[in-house]
């Protein structure tokens, strides 16, 4: 059995995010790092693996991404996976939701996984879409923010929090499942893993190798069009007080709660 | 014809608030166009009588396509949306915020090869790309997205034959615009296989205490930050001193620090409290939608960059675990002289 890890590489966390007025798309210069979110759907692929209910053999991560997008996948394998695959293509760049979906589809249909694991959210796009877009595309059953799943019988019995409360679900596999970051704790990968990540299998693909079709990736064939960025309405900003003083930190405090009245 | 589809989630015989939002939403939008708001509701057949159907024509639905099938999943829906618009030529589908329509939109985005734009807070008929002659109406819509943690707002335009426009969390009101039931019109769908193969086992099971924290004027908050579950013993005396209660982020909740009915935000409730002081919280999206119409927030985290202090009236960078206990004994100093 074999699981697909989709993975992203994203700006660091430290690092200002801002649109490229030239391009309209994010500026994505700078130091960058493998999406935090997918860090719980390796280690989900690495505990399934592990307990050895469904019998995987194999694990791999998928990007798509530009050049530097390796460095997730490194990390990717540095945390377990076994290998990893590549799709990068300049054809590829400024692709929407739906196109980035439907690419990521193609590069997955290739390599018939049996289940494919992705983070709930990408750090960046604040997107938490790309799994349901993927699953129609492969025709497979799908569930995001997923924070509990067990094996039973060769399904995966899934848990979630939704809009009533936490529903438990039974899918069958294959499938396209997202997990929230609650789903488990990622281990730390060793020095060893980090230094052997370089020499695991890397499978570099463009887009034509997929079968992608040029007319649906891309900037300029993308669905959804993005313009006119503007900064939202100012909102006063509020009082900061940096505590290097508790006891005067605290008297400011309720000094401000008391103007309010708001310890009546 | 065009017009604009929308799915209503209901549960035990009511319909979800922001789905009546995007039902008011879409009639508004169907007004400004020239065409019509339909919805898309989908369950046993039980649970979805016609009068509930009808009640969707008070937010401005003029018609509602009941499908029988499997409730609380996204997938059904998407192939009863697709074979609606398939037969109805719908411009548009909207969402209300929530979980399930992030997934149906995005779904029905691969399905119809149609553009998403999820997180919308506000959608407008842009008139200029109009063309009646055609049969596209007066004018195309264009869907408002805050970005980058909400420091941006980009305009999404569609160029794809449907539209998918998925809201944020309240961003659209619901409101009764007439008496008028809508027509219900059944419509057997054929699912596809995939769509079958996730059942649900049990749905909407509530953990932990039952906490009212939606008429309380004042809130305490705890997130991660509190680093346990333990964490909130200190939030609770702080609530206590302060006469409030004490709510969650999501993230505590389903790590099971502390009960799902405190939850604030995407998936859980939406509070507007006189105070909500939030202790290590870093103010993500998903939390913000549920408390940015609280009167005066206060935060307190350890990092000065947490997106909290973007919209916080009075943010303290500093250790909580410092600073909530000292701040409990000064409310009860306070309150107590």
């Amino acid at each position: 059995m074999k699981i697909c890890v989709l993975v992203k590489e994203v700006p660091d966390a430290a690092v200002q995010k801002r649109i490229d007025p030239s391009t309209g798309r994010l500026d994505r210069s700078g130091e960058r790092n493998l999406n935090p979110f997918d860090t719980h759907a390796i280690e989900a692929a690495m505990q399934l693996k592990e307990g050895g209910a469904l019998g995987v053999d194999e694990v791999v991560a998928v990007t798509m991404g530009p050049e530097t997008a390796v460095r997730a996948l490194h990390k990717a394998v540095s945390l377990g996976a076994d290998r990893s695959l590549h799709l990068t293509d300049p054809a590829l760049a400024g692709s929407d939701v739906n196109g980035t979906g439907y690419a990521l589809a193609k590069a997955l249909a290739r390599e018939e996984p049996d289940l494919v694991l992705l983070g709930q959210q990408s750090d960046d796009g604040e997107c938490y879409t790309i799994g349901a877009v993927v699953a129609d595309h492969l025709r497979m059953p799908s569930l995001t923010q997923v924070i509990k799943i067990d094996v039973e019988d060769s399904k995966l019995r899934c848990e979630r929090q939704a809009e009533y409360g936490y529903d438990t679900v039974l899918v069958e596999l294959p499938a396209v499942i997202s997990v929230g970051d609650a789903i488990n704790e990622p281990r730390y990968p060793s020095l060893k893993a980090i230094m052997g990540a370089k020499k695991k299998p890397l499978e570099t693909l463009a887009a034509a190798d997929a079968g992608i079709e040029p007319d649906r990736v891309g900037s300029d064939n993308a669905r959804a069009r993005c313009t006119d960025f503007k900064a939202p309405p100012a909102k006063q900003a509020g009082q900061i007080i940096e505590d290097e003083d508790t006891p005067a930190t605290v008297e400011k405090i309720v000094a401000w709660l008391d103007e309010r009245k708001l310890l009546a | 014809m065009s017009g604009i589809l929308v799915y209503a989630l209901h549960h035990d015989g009511a319909f979800n608030k922001n789905s009546l939002g995007a039902v008011s939403e879409g009639a508004r939008l169907a007004s400004e166009l020239g065409t019509e708001c339909h919805a898309l509701v989908l369950g046993e057949a039980a649970g979805l009588p016609d009068e509930l159907c009808a009640s969707l024509g008070r937010f401005g639905a003029t018609k509602v396509f009941r499908v029988e099938g499997p409730e609380g999943l996204a997938q059904p829906v998407v192939d009863a949306m697709a074979t609606v618009i398939g037969d109805g030529g719908h411009e548009y589908a909207l969402f209300g915020g929530g979980l399930l329509g992030f997934e149906i939109g995005a779904g029905l985005s691969a399905r119809l090869d149609a553009g998403v734009c999820m997180e919308v807070t506000n959608v407008r008929v842009d008139e200029r790309s109009g063309d009646e002659a055609a049969g596209r109406g007066r004018g195309r819509l264009v869907a408002e997205r805050p970005i980058l943690q909400d420091s941006q707002v980009s305009d999404v335009h569609y160029a794809s034959g449907v539209g998918v426009i998925i809201g944020r969390l309240n961003a659209f009101e619901a409101r009764e615009s007439g008496d008028a039931d809508a027509v219900v019109e059944d419509v057997a769908v054929e699912f596809a296989p995939h769509s079958l193969r996730a059942t649900m086992v049990t749905r909407g099971e509530q953990r932990g205490a039952d906490v009212n924290i939606e008429d309380a004027d004042i809130l305490v908050a705890g997130g991660r930050g509190l680093g346990k579950a333990e964490g909130f013993e200190q939030l609770e005396a702080l609530a206590g001193a302060l006469g409030g209660a004490v709510a969650a982020t999501r993230a505590v909740v389903d790590a099971g620090w502390f009960s799902y009915a405190a939850q604030i935000g995407q998936t859980g409730k939406t509070v507007s409290p006189k105070l909500y002081l939030a202790a290590g919280i870093s103010g993500a999206i998903q939390h913000k939608v549920g408390m940015q119409g609280s009167e005066n927030i206060v935060a307190i985290n350890k990092d000065a960059n947490a997106p909290i202090f973007e919209f916080a009236d009075l943010g303290i960078v500093g250790d909580l675990n410092k600073i909530v206990p000292r701040l409990t004994e000064a409310v009860k100093a306070r309150k107590g002289g």
